[in-house]
């Protein structure tokens, strides 16, 4: 893990003065199956892009609250970061994108036989957004909405 | 700041009916965002699967943070806990590094 201390002075100061939004409090979520049986995405926030997508916008004014679906069959290889922070190092995600989107990793659990099967698209986002309202009110949403059609009944979320 | 975006949204998708999992790399950020449920692993920012090329440590971790779900005592925050990859053995246990 990393403390406060790892980061840049100037990023220490910005985040000990930063006010954190707390995520909705609500029930757990109940499976409703064996997780063996269950259909598994993935959401990372290291700014992800596939062949075709626009990248995400490194100057949006508070962070990009954009998303892109990626499908499952992508090959993580071909997937460009388009995370703008600065705060960490990129070389690792740009040495193997499992770092940041397990999705062999996910491929290889349903092969085991530990989860069910993974869902057809997963979730990007340019994580480093220090002003969330747009992303909540707009993106958020059709996010949830999206795997929901797609009958997804666990997400795992990888922030970098 | 990406602790607060995958916070919020986990958020979001628990009220919708999905069970969540996450990974933290900075568990002071996760506790005042307050997620239902995380993984604390021991790795730096940008390294939330441990090591790039070593599946059987992403595997577990992976493995760590599903292990979470059943789990009814939130907000959960949890320290990984390292353990043998044991049903995909690839010749070694999982050793994470920082």
């Amino acid at each position: 893990m990393a403390g406060l201390g790892d980061l840049k002075l100037s990023s220490q100061a910005f985040l000990r003065a930063y006010p954190w939004r707390r995520a909705e409090k609500s029930d757990a979520a109940v499976l409703g199956r064996p997780m063996s049986e269950c259909r598994v995405a993935l959401v990372s926030s290291a700014g992800l892009t596939a062949a075709g997508d626009p990248p995400f916008d490194p100057d949006f004014r508070g962070g990009d609250p954009s998303y892109r679906w990626l499908p499952a069959d992508v090959d993580l290889g071909t997937l460009v970061e388009n995370q703008r922070s600065d705060s960490f190092d990129h070389s690792g995600i740009t040495a193997d994108r499992n770092l940041a989107l397990p999705l062999d990793r996910l491929r290889e659990l349903v092969a085991a036989g530990e989860i069910g099967e993974v869902a057809p698209r997963h979730v990007s986002l340019m994580g480093s957004i220090s002003a969330p309202g747009r992303l909540m009110r707009d993106s958020v949403p059709a996010v949830v909405e999206g795997l929901l059609e797609d009958r997804v009944e666990i997400v795992v979320l990888v922030p970098v | 700041m990406c602790h607060q975006t995958v916070g919020l949204v986990q958020g979001k998708l628990e009220a919708a009916g999905i069970a969540t999992t996450a990974i933290s790399l900075l568990p002071w950020i996760t506790r005042r965002v307050g997620p239902p449920r995380a993984l604390v692993v021991p790795y730096p920012l940008g390294y939330p699967l441990g090591a790039p090329g070593d599946p059987p440590l992403q595997r577990s971790i992976l493995r760590a943070a599903l292990a979470l779900l059943p789990r009814r005592d939130l907000p959960v925050l949890e320290e990984m806990r390292p353990e043998p990859d044991a049903t995909l053995s690839e010749g070694r246990a999982n050793r994470p590094t920082r």
